[in-house]
């Protein structure tokens, strides 16, 4: 099971947009607003080949970072968190992959993505997608969005074993 | 200010405008790579001030905003929609350092907004992007790993399935034509249906295939369900050796059920029909010829789905040339030459680029309007000369209903014409147009025909 802080779990569960930090090819930060889920233990992002540099900046370098910051897209609740965690480009079958691994979690939260399913002909690259696996180590949380505040801090058992 | 290419969108220097585009999000999340080798990531209010070019961070707390390194803003919005998920996406990054903690000076930008570029486009412009992807990831796995579909789904875009109607209409008029002269063999019938079919997938698959070659599908980054072709080339659902090999085919069954038309008629008339047929529809794309290439593929179409189309249909059942089928051909003709017609204008950016000087390449939007409506008005205007002149018989002047149809492409391409997805309600109604005269005039024949029957 997991070990992040319940109010991050409750954020994760209702966020539509987190914003995902990869580190770029020259050391930097690159940003992107992706929707983030989570079963629990670990936190699952994905990306179509389409846009894929993401995923090329994560296997060369995977630590990330998942920043839950927007009340607006997690309905209203004003909590803030960042989570920095390893990352994991699943991409044996882009193809079908995501399907097996994420679909359920993803429509939960974004249920017009069946309507976009059965057009798939349409858009086909677009459902041509790797999954992005987090493991989280270490949290930062910001009850009501105040990061004029110190955050509270929590590591992942392991991470502070190490 | 330079630009290069990052994904989808262009990366840029920052401009004023950013900076007030910065302005409009709630808050923005400054990120950069902490000691330990990770991204951190916090959200704060910021003041975006256009005319210095600067951003105020208010600094978090117990949280230092790095000044030896860079570090980025971004401002991310959406709307969610409870239920289904969100829209009117949009974010903006910027990159660069600060030299206190607080004040941000951006040195490198990059965004996106949905309302300024459609999602379908922000796909088609990232397309270079996955082929790269995936040719990498092929080679890292050490097996070929390439995008697909269903069979199914597969073929009936490859081909470009739904676009059959337009040959269907011909050959049915043709063959009722035909039978109200008193000749129809039903079977011969659906052999030249299925003939003709095979012919039209044929040359859809021979226009992708030198479309890609000769980057003008690839160009064009707002293609739509009626326009841009069938893109598998280009999304590497289907290599130009598969293209060409379904290609040669589709003319093999075309060629084989014309040749066994023609030794069941014994109309040499037919084959020259024929080969007049392949010749055109070869020669709207492919080189040297490439009659698209030089605007002249409406007058391809026209021909290939006017004459040759009806004309061939009415003499594999007669063995012989009329006036009234080749009158009437000239309907089918100018409306499925229109089909094109309007389907080129959303292309005409990525046409131009490719060297494909097709009409709405070469005139003016008010000429293509015009024209358009003049051609389409001339398509009603031959049903009625026929019926005055006594080549077609009255009941076909029941397919004149359908000129408040034309009108309505003609009104909607006045005001679509610069929005290649707007434009889509309207080319869909254009087809329409081609299938509802179609209609209405087989109707008038078979009314012709029972009334042959009957008396």
């Amino acid at each position: 099971m997991g070990w992040l802080p319940e109010p991050v779990e409750r954020l994760l569960e209702v966020a539509l947009v987190g914003e995902l930090t990869v580190i770029g090819r020259n050391g930097r930060p690159v940003t992107h607003p992706l929707i983030p889920l989570y079963d629990g233990e670990k936190v699952y992002l994905h990306s179509s080949t389409l846009f894929s540099k993401k995923l090329e900046h994560m296997k060369r370098d995977p630590h990330v970072a998942l920043a839950l910051t927007d009340p607006v897209a997690m309905k209203g609740n004003p909590d803030r968190a960042t989570i920095q965690g390893t990352a994991r480009v699943i991409e044996d079958d882009p193809h079908s992959d995501w399907e097996r691994l994420i679909l359920d979690l993803w429509r939960k939260k974004e249920p017009s993505i069946d309507d976009f399913l059965k057009v798939r002909v349409a858009l086909p690259l677009f459902f041509e997608r790797a999954v992005i696996e987090i493991t989280p180590e270490r949290c930062l949380y910001w009850a009501d969005g105040r990061t004029d505040r110190a955050p509270v801090e929590s590591r992942a058992p392991q991470s502070e074993a190490a | 200010m330079t630009t290069m290419r990052s994904g989808a969108v262009p990366a840029h220097e920052p401009s004023a405008a950013d900076l007030e585009r910065l302005a409009t999000y709630s808050h923005v999340v400054v990120t950069w790579i902490d000691d330990a080798g990770y991204p951190v990531s916090v959200a704060t209010p910021f003041e975006s001030d256009a005319a210095s070019g600067n951003v105020t961070l208010a600094g978090p707390a117990g949280m230092p905003i790095p000044t030896d390194r860079e570090i980025n803003i971004l401002g991310s919005h959406i709307r969610p929609q409870p239920g289904i998920g969100y829209d009117q996406r949009r974010y903006l990054l910027l990159w660069g350092r600060t030299t206190d903690g607080v004040t941000f000076t951006p040195t490198r930008a990059w965004g996106w907004d949905e309302n300024e570029t459609p999602f379908f486009e922000y796909s088609e412009r990232s397309v270079p992007q996955s082929r790269r992807y995936l040719e990498q990831l092929s080679k890292e796995k050490g097996r070929s790993i390439r995008p697909r579909l269903s069979l199914f789904w597969l073929a009936l875009r490859t081909t470009r399935l739904p676009f059959l109607s337009a040959s269907a209409v011909p050959v049915l008029l043709g063959t009722a034509v035909a039978a109200s002269h008193g000749a129809f063999t039903w079977w011969t019938a659906l052999l030249t249906l299925i003939g003709g079919s095979f012919a039209h997938l044929a040359i859809n698959v021979t226009n992708d295939i030198f479309d890609t070659l000769s980057g003008a599908d690839e160009a064009n980054t707002t293609p739509t369900q009626f326009s841009g072709g069938s893109r598998v080339a280009v999304y590497g659902l289907v290599s130009i050796r598969g293209l060409s090999w379904l290609a040669l085919a589709l003319f093999a069954a075309a060629g084989s059920i014309g040749l066994l038309l023609v030794a069941v008629t014994g109309s040499l008339t037919l084959l020259w029909i024929g080969l007049a047929g392949i010749l055109v529809g070869v020669a709207y794309t492919a080189p040297p010829i490439k009659l698209v290439y030089r605007g002249l593929g409406e007058i391809a179409v026209a021909v290939g789905f006017g004459p040759i189309m009806l004309l061939g249909a009415y003499v594999v059942q007669t063995d012989r040339l009329a006036w009234e089928p080749l009158l009437l051909s000239l309907v089918p003709g100018i409306l499925i030459a229109l089909i094109l017609f309007v389907n080129e204008i959303p292309d005409r950016r990525s046409d131009a680029e490719a060297g494909k000087r097709t009409l709405p390449v070469r005139l003016a939007p008010d000429v293509i309007r015009t024209g358009y409506l003049v051609a389409a008005l001339a398509a009603f205007a031959v049903i009625a000369g026929g019926v005055v002149s006594g080549v077609l018989p009255w009941p076909t002047l029941i397919a004149l209903v359908a000129v408040p149809i034309a009108l309505r492409v003609h009104q909607g391409l006045k005001v679509h014409y610069d929005s290649p997805y707007t434009l889509m309600a309207v080319m869909g109604t254009n087809v329409n147009l081609n299938l509802a005269v179609g209609g209405l005039l087989l109707v008038a024949y078979t009314l012709t025909i029972a009334v042959m029957l009957l008396t």
